[in-house]
Order: structure tokens, then C-alpha cells, then sequence
């Protein structure tokens, strides 16, 4: 369970989460839709403990542990996963062995014990298949020469490898096709139970025709200014986002 | 202290040692009266320019000569691990350790304490460290590999140690020489403990078309100095591989010579270089393109840590006859701390018209981007910070196709982290 209260957030000078209010109960899915710069990526970045960002004021549960005071490693390892708008190109770190690394790390945390190359690989090699990855992306350099779409499918990859119990997905659908987005509906599908829960941050209606949230909240200037069922996601695509802010405003 | 003075040690050494050196006194005197004339190199000279000596000049080193016989015959060398079965030549404190060495099958060796061949290529009457070995040369591998034949691979290993607590100072003298056609790998690892001198030079000629694969491992004591000087001359269509790992000793410099003079000939001078501390290791190079056609390769790595400092100097020279020459060099820094140094000097002198011959250098630190999806994924920070650090490195470590020689760099590479972390 995540359970945000009045979080304020600024880079440098500069405020961009002005309040926010927001839980996510076990088992549940919810969306968060905005226009651009309104602070939905700031929050993921937040949760997930970027530097780069301070935290002014307010407080983050996880699971009743405080979120905001631990490193992202240790966030990770808890159980949250970040699933990047633009996931980041490692030269020279084959996928599969960044895989494992993870996994066990994370295994490691949890007192679990470590996964050796041939159980890693039959796990990995099941999972991609299942979301129609070619085999040769875990030999390839992580996320070196991917497309668009397959960066997107790795971050997907990584999340049912490392069974995460909260999953945020910046605008994971940016970038895939029709398809595609069926597939990385799938995979988050797949997770669903009464252990897990994700916050989905969007644009789009679309991936929530796959991923059919329990909640949707719009955010704007940093707060979240409306919040409904699935059916609030639909209005906004036919309304715009304009239309709706001035109506909660 | 002035020029002449810094090598007053060494010179007395060689005064009191004269009538026990084996081979050419004449070749030994020259070398002697150049280094009495200018002494051990300084800043002040531009090839040692980002190199001080003067902490070597400052230690009273002994040579193993007068030294009673019989120490250091059991040494442990624990890169050795997973080589056992390759033959090898054993150097302790730069004699031939013949109960540690294993003879090649397919190659001739010889000793320098027997032979006291200097060879052509050496130039001791430019390089003071050159004339330090030639004056002090006590032994040394000299391996001949026969025309046409592969030689398969080989370990040349030295075992440095101070005696007692004193420091010593060894010159090896080797040389390798492959006839047209030969091939051979040579695994060459240096490590000790203690203070010493690790001085040695190696001159290797490569016939026509003969390949020599050379990985070199520099693993010296921290309290050691290690100052390699190479000279190869590589014939038509002949490939001098070498690649150099640097990471240990106190100050450390490899200084290769690399001339190409047939057509169609090869050379690599690969090195990564893991320092921390106040570590300091130097890799020169000088590759001379005298003939037309030939290419050059040279990728250099450097990780700092600490108040390390790594020095790379690149020459490459293209001759008005050596057309179609094809060069490369990159030089890049991963600075692991705000007091870490790299100074890098590229230099490329070029009189033919028709050449490639391109360079670059980079200085960087971890990307924070990568450091932060690596710990979004649960993984420990020095954990991450050890895998962006090999991803880094591997670009320079993959030129190692040797299966054997790269398995031994990258345990050194993992003992150095967890020695780090």
C-alpha cells in the first residue's frame, strides 16, 4: 500500500509537486493522467528516489515504511519498481547479466537465495518469450540499438522478473504500436493480484483499454485536481484535459 | 639534486660490479658514462614530463648480485592461478628461477646471464632507463621461436621482493624473436612484494608474416617501481598484439617502441590502467609507420581512484614513405574521485600524404543516469558503481582474445574491487 500526503517537490528553486494527496490500496491499479508538465514524471522520479529532485514537505508510506528516507536501491529491493519513460543505454552490460544482477540482488534483500546463470537464463528466456522478445535482446547490451518499443518491452521484462508490489509505469506506452501495447498490457495483467499494485501515468486512454484501472486521477500544476473511476479516463479523451481542469478548478 | 647525482647509487653499484656482469663491458661502459652524463630522467625532459622519478632516485636500492644466493626461490604469485599447466619462465628478483620454470616445447630459450646478447633494437644512449638496464643486466629470457612454427602459449612471470628490507633493484634483459611465420603468445606477469626495481627491457623482432600475442600484466608491489621499456620491429605482414594491464605498483611506466617497418605489418598497444591510492602509472607509446600499408590500434583505459594519477603519451609517426598507413588511438579516463589526475598527450607526426591516422581522448566520471536505473533495479551502489567501472574497461579488454590471459585480468579486476570496496 502507497500512501502519499501533501507532497511538495522542487528541482532547485523551482516547485513542481504542489500537494499531493494519493493512496494506492493493495490490489489496485490506478492512473494518473495530466497534461504536459503538470508533474507526473517528477512524482515517479520522487517515489523512486532520484536525486535530483527535494522533497519540501509532506510524506510517503510504503508498505508503512517511510519511502522518502531510503536509498533507491533500498526502495527497489521493498518492492517498487520503476518502469522509465526513456529506460537508460548501459555500453558495455549485457542484458542478461544486468538481469541477474538485479534479481539477486533484490533475492538477496528479501532472503531469498541467488539464481545461478542456467536457472536465471530458463526464467528470463520463459518471460521474454511470453512478451514476444527476440532471444537475442538478453545477449544485446542493455537497451543499446533497442527501438523505441523494444526499450519499453525491457522495462517490461524487468518488471515481471523482479515481482515488484508496487509498479509505476511512466508513459510506458509511448512509443509502442497497437500490438505491442497489447503485449505490455499482458505482462502487467499477469501481475495483478491482492500483493501487487501500480500506478500507471499516462497520456493516453489506450493502454488503459488494456489496463483497466481501478482509479484514475488527473494531475495539474503539481496537485491532483479530480479523481474517478475508469470512466474519468474515457471523458478526458473525448473532453481534453482543458475542459475538465477548468471544470475541477 | 642535479642530473648526474641521481644515479651516483646505481653507478657505484656498477663500479663495485663491473668484472662480474656477463657479455659486452664495452656496451655496459657506454651505458654507464651516458647515464653519468645525464643522469636518471627528470621532469625537465618532455617524455617524462607528467613522470617524477625522484623517489626512486631517493632509495638506496642493492642488486641482487652481491646478495647471498639462494632467497626468493619460493615464490607465490597468485595470478598464477588457472595458467598451471602452460610452460613457463620464472624470474625472482630478475634471475632465472629454473625449479619454478617449465621450458616450452616449440620454442628455444636461452639465458642472458649465459648469452649476454644486448640486441639492436635498445637504445640506451636515448633512454636513461635503457642505460640502466644495459649497465646493470644480470639475466633475462632470450626465446627464439623457429620459422614457421606455432610456438602455442607461454608464461614469462617475475617475482619481485625487497631483501630483508632492503630494497632491490633488478634489470632484466629479454628479447623475443619470432622467424617468418612463427607465432607465439606470451602471458608476461610481474608481482612481488615489498620494495624494489622491476627494470626491464624486452626487444622483440617479428619476421614476415610471424604474429606475436603479448599480454602483460603489471601486478608489482604497491611499494614497487616498474619501469618497462619495449622495443619491437615488426616485418612484412608480421602483428605485434600487446595488450597491458597496470595496476599495481608505486610508480609504475611501460614505454613501448613499436616500429613497422614492412609493408602490410600490425601493431596493437592496448592498455588499461586501475589505479587508486597514490598510484601512479604511465603508458608511452611511440609507433613508427616506416613502411606503406600497415596499421596501428591502440585503445588505453584509465580507472583512478584516490590521489592516483595516469599519465598516457601516444606517438605515432608516419614516414613520407609510408602511404596508405592506417592509425588509431583513443585515450580515456574514468575519474572515480575529485583528487584523481589523467594527463594524456596524443601526438601525431605525419609526412605521407595519404594516410588515416586518427585520435581522441575522453575524461569522464559515472554517469549518474546509469547509476541511478542500476540502483532503481535494487542493485547495492558499489555494486553498480564495480559494473559501469567493467563496462567501461571491457571495450580495451575484449582486444584480449586470449581465453586464458583475459580469465587472469579479470580476477586481478575483481581482487582489485573487492580490495576497493
Amino acid at each position: 500500500m502507497l500512501e502519499i500526503k501533501n507532497l511538495h517537490a522542487a528541482i532547485g528553486e523551482k516547485p513542481i509537486l504542489r500537494g499531493i494527496d494519493l493512496t494506492v490500496p493493495n490490489g489496485e491499479v490506478h492512473a494518473i493522467m495530466g497534461p504536459n508538465g503538470s508533474g507526473k514524471s517528477t512524482l515517479s522520479y520522487v517515489l523512486s528516489g532520484r536525486e535530483d529532485f527535494t522533497v519540501t514537505a509532506g510524506t510517503v508510506l510504503f508498505d508503512g515504511q517511510d519511502l522518502l528516507a531510503m536509498a533507491p536501491e533500498a526502495r527497489a529491493q521493498a518492492g517498487l519498481f520503476l518502469a522509465f519513460q526513456a529506460p537508460v543505454e548501459l555500453p558495455g552490460v549485457g542484458n542478461a547479466n544486468f538481469l541477474r544482477t538485479a534479481l539477486n540482488a533484490i533475492r538477496r534483500a528479501r532472503g531469498q537465495a541467488e539464481l545461478d546463470a542456467a536457472q536465471f537464463l530458463k526464467l528470463a528466456r520463459a518471460e521474454a518469450k511470453r512478451l514476444q522478445m527476440p532471444d537475442d535482446m538478453l545477449k544485446r547490451n542493455v537497451n543499446v540499438g533497442f527501438s523505441g518499443g523494444e526499450k519499453k518491452r525491457n522495462e517490461v521484462l524487468q518488471m515481471t522478473m523482479l515481482q515488484p508490489s508496487l509498479a509505476i509505469l511512466d508513459e510506458t506506452d509511448s512509443g509502442l504500436d497497437i500490438d505491442a501495447l497489447k503485449i505490455v498490457g499482458d505482462g502487467v495483467n499477469a501481475l495483478r493480484s491482492d500483493k501487487f499494485s501500480a500506478l500507471v501515468i499516462t497520456h493516453h486512454q489506450r493502454l488503459l483499454d488494456h489496463i483497466v484501472p481501478d482509479a484514475v486521477h488527473v494531475l495539474a500544476h503539481g496537485r491532483i485536481v479530480r479523481s474517478g473511476g475508469a470512466d474519468l479516463a474515457r471523458a478526458l479523451e473525448a473532453q481534453g484535459y482543458a475542459q475538465v481542469i477548468a471544470e475541477a478548478a | 639534486m642535479n642530473a648526474a647525482s641521481s644515479a651516483d647509487g646505481f653507478l657505484a653499484r656498477y663500479d663495485g660490479l663491473t668484472r662480474r656482469l656477463p657479455g659486452d663491458t664495452q656496451r655496459r661502459n657506454e651505458a654507464a658514462d651516458m647515464l653519468r652524463r645525464v643522469g636518471l630522467p627528470t621532469r625537465r625532459e618532455e617524455a617524462w614530463k607528467y613522470t617524477s622519478l625522484t623517489p626512486l632516485s631517493e632509495a638506496q636500492f642493492h642488486e641482487p648480485l652481491t646478495e647471498a644466493a639462494g632467497f626468493g626461490t619460493d615464490i607465490d604469485i597468485p595470478d598464477l592461478s588457472g595458467l598451471k599447466d602452460l610452460p613457463r619462465l620464472v624470474f625472482s628478483q630478475g634471475r632465472f628461477n629454473e625449479a619454478q620454470s617449465a621450458l616450452p616445447a616449440h620454442a628455444t630459450v636461452r639465458g642472458f646471464a649465459q648469452m649476454a646478447d644486448f640486441g639492436v633494437l635498445a637504445r640506451p644512449d636515448r633512454e636513461p632507463m635503457v642505460a640502466l638496464n644495459t649497465m646493470l643486466a644480470e639475466d633475462g629470457a632470450i626465446i627464439d621461436v623457429a620459422a614457421g612454427t606455432d610456438a602455442g602459449t607461454m608464461l614469462l612471470v617475475s617475482a619481485g621482493r625487497d631483501i630483508h628490507g632492503t630494497p632491490i633493484a633488478f634489470h632484466p634483459r629479454h628479447a623475443i624473436t619470432l622467424a617468418a611465420g612463427a607465432r607465439l603468445t606470451i602471458i608476461e606477469i610481474a608481482g612481488g612484494v615489498g620494495q624494489y626495481l622491476h627494470n626491464p627491457v624486452t626487444e622483440i623482432v617479428l619476421g614476415e608474416n610471424a604474429k606475436l600475442t603479448h599480454v602483460r600484466l603489471q601486478n608489482e608491489s604497491q611499494a614497487a617501481f616498474h619501469l618497462a621499456t619495449l622495443y619491437a620491429d615488426i616485418a612484412d605482414n608480421a602483428a605485434y598484439d600487446c595488450f597491458t594491464l597496470s595496476i599495481g605498483g608505486r610508480i609504475a611506466r611501460t614505454e613501448v617502441h613499436a616500429r613497422l617497418h614492412g609493408t602490410g605489418g600490425h601493431v596493437a598497444l592496448n592498455a588499461a590502467q586501475l589505479l587508486r591510492g597514490t598510484q601512479h602509472s604511465d603508458f608511452t607509446t611511440i609507433v613508427s609507420h616506416d613502411a606503406p600499408g600497415c596499421t596501428s590500434r591502440q585503445t588505453v583505459k584509465h580507472v583512478l581512484a584516490g590521489r592516483a594519477r595516469g599519465v598516457f603519451q601516444g606517438k605515432i609517426e608516419v614516414a613520407r614513405l609510408a602511404q596508405k598507413t592506417d592509425g588509431y588511438q583513443m585515450n580515456q579516463a574514468l575519474l572515480l574521485s575529485p583528487d584523481a589526475e589523467i594527463d594524456c598527450k596524443p601526438q601525431l607526426e605525419i609526412y605521407a600524404d595519404d594516410v588515416k591516422c586518427s585520435h581522441g581522448a575522453t575524461v569522464g566520471e559515472l554517469d549518474g543516469d546509469q547509476l541511478f536505473y542500476l540502483a532503481s533495479r535494487g542493485i547495492p551502489q558499489a555494486e553498480a558503481r564495480a559494473i559501469l567501472v567493467r563496462a567501461f574497461l571491457g571495450e580495451a579488454l575484449d582486444m584480449v582474445a586470449n581465453d586464458a590471459a583475459r580469465a587472469m585480468l579479470d580476477r586481478v579486476i575483481d581482487a582489485w574491487w573487492q580490495e576497493a570496496a
